[in-house]
């Protein structure tokens, strides 16, 4: 019950990573499932039409429902501790976010029990996905399950946003925020703009589907390619909202580890912003072979292209911040230093993408595949669980077992480059994407089954991450308060895990590294910018929950035709606002005799 | 400095040796890394040259990380601080310079390649003009100056332009030639897209269709055939040749009903793929290969193949349009016969 109503930052952090976990888990096996089918040529393992819905949920499931709520996860843990902040701004939105977040996964993948999951690919392009080509539910599913999840994104995007500006303890400037914290502020930033698009449209194809609306239905006047735009203008910025923060994590966890400052700091800063923009500026490097005309595919490329050069300057400060230090290996960097050349490969196939002409040969081939996998499983993935090894005794209290650690980070690595590398090949050997089969003869055959063996291998990784994960769990909370010693944030100068207060005296910021400046000068903690007081903390509600079972509710009244259901469900959740904004609630008081720095119980 | 000279002319001959692994990499008729035509070459000079440049900075970012992770470990016990270096002004404009210099040397030829390949050619009288139509899942060529219409395979001369107008009759798909040229997707409504490409070497490529349309998006493929100038002449007028129905009266019933009613054979019309000539084209259904010596699954004789469609398509292609026809196996047996003899001489 009381995860159900909690308001505290700490333990939202932990609902996102449990059910962004347990996505996560859904959408690999989808994955390995994709690739048992691909393993030889004409397999029959599954149905053509069973592994277009595979592989649609598998794209949105990571996408929405694994990476997002991953990186939220680290964001609620983090943000709020290293910017000297007692709680996210807006602590009740923030539960609501997440309770919106989980229940549009949900409804998602109740498809595969409802008749049929969606199947016209996660980008969902019309008139595949239009209620002419697509009769069953399926895509109805996508449509309302991501509206619903994009919310709850939508609203921890804004919670972010306003975190961050707001929320900063004395003396932290925007030049003294911590990188990790700059990039969830750009990220969020990005959210705020993005997402919108991606509601719009998907109301849009809501409307066609349910309504028999007209927007992309060309025999009425519709337009199919306004929905790829549309899609797009979402979607490109959507990948840079997934990897900005991944590039926050690789800074904090670099830097820690070679004892050494970020190298570059605001070219760093100036780079995120840079890249920040231009990800709304390229959306139409998807839509090369669309026939939009050279004149718009010359200036894609060339924008595209340009993207190049704030993620370089990004490459060479992490390679010079390690240059000179004094580098420990532990997973959390393993996976740090592992993203780097990966990421690199990731990013050069993009800008060899970025040539049109070219594009025209790669787009919708397996070279595709893998550059994204690059940049998606190499970049985020890779970053993610650098951050899960470093802030896992922030969190919960206890370290990881670092040999499993370095056995899963193994397994991971090895089983992603074989995965995905010989992709590029097969891409520009003539393999399609999203092809249920291929025929035998086409010189497919090898490449393929080494995907399949890398897939099963980083399937293995994974295990071995969640084994870690449960004997950790049965092992004392014993972290201390800057396990890995060479802290360098605010984060490292409360206990293992955090008090529910965070903060018994908001910290005063003298500098950038504010922790690491302190220990320098021989102090191992902060200089307090207040006296010690009662603090004041949110009650917690159930509130978040109900409204969002309430929206999942009237969910199913709008796929189904239902109105008296749809009606009740949004009753319900209009009803909780009302009560919300009737109803006093001044929250509570931790007076400074209770105070005991013993952590949230996890 | 000459130490740096020295990595690079190491450097030069790898980057050759990859570009050559590269180029031997798949089938000829099948590989965009083995081009057999202008525009396919054009594209893959593009591959070479971002290859190369992108080669070049992975193994520059390579080098650099395995120095620094081997050099700068931490030994056992080290409790030293090292220096915080706060940034390098010099540096830092060195890492945005030379990758804007980089983008330089691929944006150019980019830029120029765009508007080349954008020419337009469907007014150009010595240019083949074909209307390419996608359908869930075949393809359909239509040659309006010749008043030709085929399915599947798409024969072309040797030496002039082909000119391709690319629509679609129900969803998105793609038209894709790796061997001779890139992609172009067929959009539903009035919008036309236009591309060209020209195939000198004689022989047959393999295309694919790569926007995902449907369950048998995977085997939604097609062949272009090359051929000289006489035989694309002679083709020509035998597609427009009048073909006799079976003589058998009981067949040309049963095939009049069953088949005709969705396909055209000679000169009539129908919305589904035009089988004239359906016994000398080298697939039926764009991908059970039509051969003598059956090696894989998907290949059999012209006549194993049609009787393996006939009795049913969607067994071939799942969820195609074509649907299960009620026939007997003897029916099966002779209209497949009857339509594996349909060929044309060219
Ligand atoms: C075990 C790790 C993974 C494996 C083996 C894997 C494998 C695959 C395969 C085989 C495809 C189908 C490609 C095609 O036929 O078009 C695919 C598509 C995709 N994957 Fe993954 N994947 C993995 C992890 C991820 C992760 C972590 C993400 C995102 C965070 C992701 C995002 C996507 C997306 C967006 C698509 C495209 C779906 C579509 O075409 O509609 N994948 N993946
Ligand atoms: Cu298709």
């Amino acid at each position: 019950m009381d995860w159900l109503t909690t308001v505290d930052h700490k333990k939202i952090g932990i609902l996102y990573l449990i059910a962004g976990g347990f996505f996560f888990l859904i959408g690999g096996l989808e994955a390995i499932l994709i690739r048992i089918q691909l393993w030889r040529p004409l397999n029959d393992f599954v149905s053509a039409s069973t592994f277009n819905e595979l592989l649609t949920m598998h794209g949105t499931t990571m996408i929405f429902l694994a990476a997002m709520p991953l990186l939220f996860a680290l964001m609620n843990a983090v943000v709020p501790l290293q910017i000297g902040a007692r709680d996210v701004a807006f602590p009740f939105l923030n539960s609501l976010g997440f309770w919106t977040f989980f229940f549009g996964g949900v409804l998602l993948n109740v498809s595969w029990f409802a008749g049929g999951a969606p199947d016209a690919g996660w980008t969902s392009y019309v008139p595949l996905a239009s209620p002419l080509y697509s009769e069953g539910k399926g895509v109805d599913y996508y449509v309302i399950g991501l509206q619903i999840a994009g919310i709850g994104t939508l609203i921890g995007g804004i919670n972010f946003l306003a975190t961050i500006i707001n929320m900063r303890a004395p003396g932290m400037s925007f030049m003294r925020m911590p990188m990790f914290t700059w990039t969830v502020f750009i990220t969020s930033a990005l959210i705020l703009f993005a997402f919108p698009a991606l509601a719009v449209g998907l109301v849009a194809l809501m409307f066609d589907r349910l309504f028999e609306a007209n927007f992309f239905n060309v025999n009425n006047g519709g337009n199919t390619v306004l929905w790829e735009h549309i899609f797009w203008i979402f979607g490109h910025p959507e990948v840079y909202i997934l990897i900005l923060p991944a590039f926050g994590v690789i800074s904090e966890v670099i830097s820690t580890f070679s004892r050494k400052r970020l190298f570059g700091y605001s070219s760093m800063v100036f780079a995120t912003v840079l890249i920040g923009f231009l990800g709304f500026m390229v959306w139409a490097h998807h839509m090369f072979t669309v026939g939009l005309g050279p004149v718009a595919n010359a200036l894609f490329s060339i924008a595209t292209m340009l993207i190049a050069v704030p993620t370089g300057i990004k490459i060479f400060n992490w390679l010079f911040t390690m240059w000179g230090g004094s580098i420990r290996f532990t997973t959390a960097n393993m996976f740090a230093v592992g993203f780097v050349p990966t990421f690199v490969m990731g990013g050069v196939t993009g800008v060899m993408l970025a040539s049109a002409p070219a594009d025209y040969q790669y787009h919708d081939t397996y070279f595709v595949v893998a550059h994204f996998h690059y940049v998606i499983v190499g970049g985020l993935i890779l970053g993610i669980f650098a951050g899960l090894f470093y802030w896992w005794p922030k969190m919960f209290g206890r370290m990881l077992n670092e040999t499993l650690g370095k056995i899963c980070f193994w397994l991971f690595f090895t089983g992603f480059h074989l995965t995905f590398f010989v992709q590029h090949f097969l891409g520009l050997m003539g393999m399609p994407r999203r092809i249920y089969t291929y025929l035998d003869g086409l010189g497919f055959n090898n490449m393929n089954l080494i995907s399949t063996v890398g897939a099963i291998l980083m399937g293995l990784g994974t295990i071995a991450f969640l084994i870690n994960i449960v004997i950790t769990s049965m092992k004392p909370k014993n972290a201390a308060y800057d396990p890995w010693e060479d802290g360098r944030t605010l984060e490292w100068t409360i206990p293992s895990p955090a008090p529910e207060y965070n903060f018994a005296q908001t910290p005063l910021v003298r500098g950038y590294d504010a922790f690491w400046k302190e220990k320098m000068e021989g102090k191992n903690a902060m200089t307090p910018a207040e006296p010690l007081g009662p603090i004041h903390m949110p009650s917690p509600s159930i509130l978040p929950f109900i409204m969002s079972i309430g929206l999942f509710i009237a969910g199913f009244g709008l796929m189904y035709h239902q109105h008296i259901i749809t009606i009740a469900g949004l009753v319900i959740t209009f009803g909780c606002m009302f009560t919300r904004s009737v109803k006093d609630d001044h929250g509570f008081h931790i007076e400074p005799d209770e105070l005991h720095d013993k952590g949230v119980k996890a | 400095m000459m130490n740096r000279w020295h990595i690079l002319k190491r450097l030069t001959p790898l980057l050759a040796g990859m570009v050559l692994l590269l180029s031997a990499c798949g089938r000829a008729d099948l590989s965009a890394l083995r081009p057999q035509g202008p525009v396919a070459e054009e594209q893959f000079g593009l591959m070479k040259l971002s290859i190369t440049i992108m080669a070049f900075v992975v193994i520059v970012v390579f080098v650099i990380a395995l120095y620094v992770i081997i050099r700068y470990r931490r030994r056992p016990g080290d409790k030293s601080i090292p220096v915080q270096v706060e940034g390098n002004h010099k540096l830092e404009i060195i890492w945005t310079v030379i990758p804007i210099v980089l983008l330089v040397i691929l944006g150019v030829p980019t830029i120029k390649s765009v508007f080349g390949l954008a020419e337009d050619y469907s007014k150009d009288p010595n240019a083949i003009q074909v209307k390419v139509t996608a359908h869930q899942y075949w393809w359909e060529f239509e040659y309006p100056k010749e008043g030709v219409k085929t399915a599947q395979e798409m024969i072309i001369p040797n030496d002039a332009v082909i000119s391709i107008e690319a629509k679609t009759a129900d969803v998105l798909h793609s038209f894709w030639i790796p061997s001779l040229a890139g992609k172009i997707d067929t959009n539903p409504g009035g919008n036309v897209n236009k591309m060209y490409f020209k195939a000198p070497k004689e022989g047959v490529y393999l295309g694919k269709c790569a926007e995902l349309c449907g369950p048998s998006h995977a085997l939604m493929d097609f062949k272009v055939k090359s051929v000289d100038r006489a035989s694309y002449d002679r083709w020509i007028a035998a597609q427009k040749a009048p073909v006799a129905l079976p003589a058998d009266k009981q067949l040309a019933e049963t095939l009049t009903t069953n088949c005709l009613s969705c396909h055209a054979i000679g000169d009539g019309t129908g919305w589904a793929p035009n089988l004239t000539g359906i016994g000398s084209r080298g697939t039926v259904a764009g991908m059970l290969v039509n051969t003598d010596d059956a090696k894989y699954e998907n290949e059999g004789t012209v006549q194993e193949n049609l009787e393996r469609w006939l009795k049913d398509p969607n067994e071939v292609k799942p969820g195609n349009k074509m649907g299960k026809i009620e026939l007997s196996d003897e029916e099966i047996k002779s209209i497949s016969k009857y339509l594996a003899d349909l060929k044309i001489e060219y």
